[in-house]
């Protein structure tokens, strides 16, 4: 027999009938907010268009296309490197905690704690089950800015009395850079790699690097701002063959390129819940057993995670975290098709443009499609994007994104302050559609065109003029 | 073994209850999944897979039931790229 739904007759919400009472009906309570109508919870976000044209000219920045009354006013999300929504499977998965399931995974006396625990457990297996880890080499933490700063603190520390040397790139995210700058103040060594010009290490570099007292090797996977992918293969042999741990940094590669730990020899590796399609507020780290890896914890207390993380656990996020996992694994393969049939369409609708450029590498078994970062020359990135309010995008990574300052990752490739300064970054997921990829395309079209023209640059580029052979004055 | 009268019946359920999302992105998604979902797996002829995958979309029919009614009740102003006047 098929299990029937029995839950599916919909009764029509009862009205209230207003009367001479004094109480209010559900729908007047939120007047402000709610459709009179079908008494719904609207939460307007006004997005007024403060870029406008300069006098007599024909352009308006207005509308993309065609007749805005006729289209909705909230912008397209292309920054999913940034974060990712929230799955409504996700979603689904996380309301059995907030509303039943609400036991401590750690109060082992009662059915309630083992409920949870269960659930707990499993969302650790569906999560290593991504990486072909061991589910208890999974530690829970806030978020892969934590795994980030527990691994690059915490290892290099266990290790102080031997060790006092460290090894990261030029272009890893801010905050193993931070980590690594405060190591440096706690005495220890640390060498940044350079990369070359599409954003790849050189291996030969990393072995000149390493030295007897190396304790940790930190390298990203995936490129937060171009998407570029490392050779995590190659690095792990030679970590190993060194006897050095290598950590990487995983948050933007976890689910979206294959990684086997054990494969790529790799021994710690931080991950993001919000970065598939998860809650926003956990992430993990994984860490070797054998050969094992040890580790000095950033927080004490309880001894939960292997002593390595105390504190109790969040259910809800941790629940969320592993169904996110386990779809992002079940549906690797078809969102992947799906994102690098969009990622072409978008590159060669942007391409198409003269003067642009593709940052990150041509080759794409090292590029993740999913991240599209172009530079546009004559134009400068942050007036683009005021250009281009009704599309939610980013010039590099979210943490930077409230200073004017070229992103530090674009400078390691060697490009120059204008071409960082003219360059945007488009994040595809399992969300985009073909429809918005169309729109973004004939917008940043026609912006760009809008925008040259009142460049002078574009205008004495046209007229042939070499701008390296201008002598600027005056500031 | 369901017959493909009753597929063809959570087929069309599942679509109509994904048209149902207020959210474009997930209604637009859900709208792919389910019709590669079923596209992909039309060569199926293992009885115990039928059913197998049967059971699945049963379950995913609850769970957008579950979804679209929360989408529906939390909504945010229409995207740039969708029309203002009714789906359906």
């Amino acid at each position: 027999m098929y299990r029937r739904l029995v839950a599916f007759s919909r009764k029509p919400l009862r009205k209230s009938t207003v009367g001479a009472s004094s109480v209010r009906p559900f729908s007047q309570t939120i007047i402000e907010t709610s459709n009179p109508v079908t008494g719904e919870l609207h939460i307007t976000t006004n997005f007024t268009n403060g870029t406008q044209p300069p006098k007599g000219s024909t352009i308006s920045l207005k509308s993309a296309k065609r007749d805005a009354t006729q289209f909705g006013t909230r912008p397209i999300y292309l920054d999913v490197q940034a974060t990712t929504p929230t799955d409504p499977r996700v979603l689904d998965k996380m309301m059995e905690f907030y509303t039943g399931l609400y036991g401590n995974p750690h109060s082992s006396t009662h059915s309630y704690g083992w409920e949870t625990d269960r659930e707990v457990e499993k969302a650790r297996e569906y999560i290593a089950d991504v990486i072909n880890a061991d589910p208890k080499e999974i530690i829970f933490t806030s978020g892969a800015t934590e795994s980030n700063n527990m691994v690059i603190k915490g290892v290099p520390r266990f290790y102080k009395n031997t060790k006092k040397h460290i090894i990261t790139t030029q272009t890893e995210h801010k905050c193993v850079l931070d980590s690594a700058r405060h190591m440096q103040d706690e005495g220890f060594e640390v060498t940044y790699l350079p990369v070359d010009s599409h954003g790849l290490i050189n291996l030969d570099d990393l072995k000149n690097a390493i030295r007897k007292d190396t304790a940790l090797v930190s390298i990203m996977a995936v490129n937060n701002e171009i998407g570029v992918i490392q050779p995590i293969k190659e690095i792990g042999e030679i970590c190993r063959k060194n006897k050095i741990f290598f950590h990487t940094d995983a948050a933007q590669a976890f689910g979206k390129i294959p990684i086997d730990v054990n494969e790529m020899k790799i021994d710690l590796l931080s991950i993001s819940s919000h970065k598939i399609y998860g809650p926003k507020g956990i992430g993990a780290v994984y860490v070797r057993r054998r050969p094992r890896v040890r580790l000095e914890p950033l927080i004490n207390g309880g001894g939960q995670e292997r002593g390595l993380r105390s504190g109790t656990l969040a259910p809800p996020l941790v629940a969320g975290f592993g169904e996110a996992a386990r779809l992002i694994k079940q549906e690797m393969e078809y969102d992947q098709k799906y994102i690098d049939r969009l990622s072409n369409k978008l590159k060669s609708g942007l391409l198409a443009i003269p003067s642009t450029q593709l940052n990150g590498s041509e080759d794409p078994n090292s590029q993740y499609p999913g991240c599209v970062n172009v530079s546009f020359a004559y134009i400068e990135g942050e007036s683009l994007l005021m250009a281009l309010k009704d599309i939610a995008l980013s010039s590099g990574s979210a943490c930077t994104s409230a200073s004017l300052e070229p992103s530090y990752v674009l400078h390691a490739l060697g490009a120059d302050d204008a071409l960082a300064h003219s360059s945007i970054r488009f994040g595809i997921g399992r969300f985009t559609t073909e429809q918005e990829v169309d729109y973004v395309i004939q917008a940043i079209n026609e912006r760009v065109e809008f925008l040259r023209k009142m460049s002078p640059l574009w205008e004495m580029v046209q007229e042939g003029i070499d701008l390296n052979s201008i002598e600027w004055s005056g500031h | 073994m369901a017959n493909s009268k009753q597929v063809l019946g959570l087929y069309k359920q599942l679509l109509e209850k994904a048209y149902k999302f207020d959210n474009y992105n997930f209604r637009e998604y859900s709208k792919r999944r389910i019709h590669d979902a079923f596209k992909d797996n039309k060569g199926l002829s293992d009885p115990k897979a039928i059913d197998e995958f049967y059971n699945k979309g049963i379950d995913s029919l609850a769970l957008l039931h579950r979804q679209t009614t929360i989408s529906q009740m939390y909504t945010f102003d229409k995207l740039v790229v969708e029309p203002l006047k009714k789906h359906h």
